[in-house]
């Protein structure tokens, strides 16, 4: 089977600062990997090379066997095949929540505006934000407009969907509704990557976690396995903190 | 102190004509600087160096000269250069325009830098392209908090546009002169010349508070 997203030998420095060294990854369709590790490990840096954000140095990487460094890739379009979602929510304060859904499936997609409409508002019930459509976000509470942002990523109908810390931001009391809205989209099969401080998400959900660590893939494998079991020292002592 | 009335109500056809002149030479010049300065101020947020560098260089020469020189410069040089004589009129928006293009393109750029940089990733994110980003997402929350600043530039170039008397430009200043020079005073045509400017930037600041407050 093919993979959604394969890295190959992944490295990124920020001037002589090696942030990423040659990762190596694979994402399987409707796999949910969680990347755990300590800040400033790298994690988000890897999140945000997998659609550019932060351009690589050395290395490949693949979305569906399509090379994200070859010449010919249009980055752009590559882009809209992957949602992200951010730790800082990022919606478009400027924007009703309904606008900020249809914006990209409007101008990017094309598509016409009852269908993005009507394709917006499914997802907001999804969210369970249906009576929010015509509210600004700057009147959302934080687990609200993290919602919405997910919402707004899935109108693009990614392949595949990034999470950095989505619930870091969060009162403890939101955290909650926003984990149980990625949990309903990873049991209806979304392939995702989530980075993550939530342990009981990640053994909850995740199909197989990846420890990170100084720029490198520590230790990965399957959440049961790799809580219980460490074969890393390393990994060991980084569970210990978080457990 | 005898104030003569007389002569301000005299003058007063040529006074009208010329505050008439002096809002029209103000708003052309606005906005062709306007326009001239997003060109300016996206050339100077280029990441290459040898793009950035002539706009760069052409607002330190406008932001760092005086207008009254830029004035001179553009009326008894460059206008003559292309259309072969000199015209007040074209030269005092020429020079106009140019100037106030140095200070919109750093209101430009510093609009659009003071946006979070999350706001461009998330559109990028979701597949927009770099001028759909700064369409939809960027430029009507930076235009927002560029308003307070274009509105001072605005009133500014108002009063800066009595400079332009110098090289016969029939505005405001120019006929206060002409009054003070025929009637050999001074109180009347500068007092009236200030109250008329005091008027024009007033009432523009009111109707940019009033914009500000509606957006
Ligand atoms: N734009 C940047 N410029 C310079 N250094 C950066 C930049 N982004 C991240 N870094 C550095 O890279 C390292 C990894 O950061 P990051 O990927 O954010 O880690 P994590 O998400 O695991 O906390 C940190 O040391 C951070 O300071
Ligand atoms: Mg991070």
């Amino acid at each position: 089977m093919q993979p959604i997203i394969e890295v190959k030998k992944l490295s990124k420095s920020f001037g002589s600062v090696t942030v990423l060294s040659e990762i190596d990854a694979r994402i399987m369709p409707q796999e949910v990997v969680v990347v755990i590790g300590p800040s400033g490990s790298g994690k988000s840096t890897f999140l945000r090379c997998l659609n550019l954000l932060e351009v690589p140095e050395h290395g490949d990487i693949s979305i569906e066997g399509q090379s994200l460094m070859d010449k010919n890739t249009n980055i752009t379009e590559m882009r809209a095949e992957v949602g992200m979602v951010f730790q800082q929510f990022n919606l478009f304060p400027h924007m009703k929540v309904l606008d900020n859904i249809t914006l990209a499936p409007l101008r990017v997609r094309k598509w016409a505006p009852d269908k993005a409409r009507a394709k917006a508002m499914e997802l907001l019930r999804k969210v369970g934000l249906e009576d929010k459509a015509n509210m600004y976000p700057a009147s959302l509470s934080g687990g609200q407009a993290q919602r919405v942002a997910i919402a707004r990523a899935l109108a693009m109908e990614p392949k595949v969907m990034l999470f950095d810390e989505p619930t870091s931001a969060l009162d403890p009391e939101m955290v909650g509704e926003v984990l149980t809205v990625m949990q309903d989209l990873a049991r209806e099969g979304m392939t995702m990557v989530v980075v993550t401080h939530e342990m009981g998400f990640a053994r909850e959900v995740g199909d197989r976690v990846i420890f990170m660590e100084g720029g490198s893939i520590v230790e990965e494998g399957p959440p049961d396995q790799l809580f219980s079991n460490p074969q890393q020292e390393r990994t060991r002592s980084f569970l210990s903190k978080v457990l | 102190m005898d104030f003569r009335f007389d002569i301000i109500i005299d003058y007063m056809p040529l006074i009208l004509r010329g505050t008439m002149l002096t809002i029209g030479i103000s708003i052309l010049s606005i906005i062709l600087g306007s326009i001239l300065g997003l060109g300016i101020g996206f050339g100077k947020m280029s990441s290459r160096w040898y793009i950035r560098w002539p706009f760069q260089s052409y607002i330190n020469f406008f932001r760092g000269t005086p207008l009254f020189v830029q004035i001179f410069i553009v009326h008894f040089g460059v206008i003559p250069a292309i259309i072969g004589r000199t015209d007040p009129f074209i030269a005092a928006i020429t020079a106009l325009s140019l100037n106030s293009a140095a200070y919109t393109a750093e209101i430009y750029r510093a609009g659009i830098q003071s946006i979070d940089k999350g706001q461009r990733e998330a559109a990028q994110s979701l597949g927009m392209t770099n001028v759909q980003a700064m369409r939809y997402v960027i430029l009507p929350q930076a235009i927002k908090r560029m308003i307070p600043a274009f509105g001072n530039e605005f009133i500014v170039l108002i009063k800066d546009s009595s400079l332009v008397a110098v090289i016969a430009a029939q505005e405001l200043m120019y006929w206060s002169q002409a009054m003070s020079g025929q009637y050999y005073r001074i109180w009347e045509p500068y007092l009236t010349a200030a109250l008329v400017y005091f008027i024009l930037t007033y009432s523009l600041s009111k109707l940019l508070n009033y914009i500000e407050r509606r957006m």
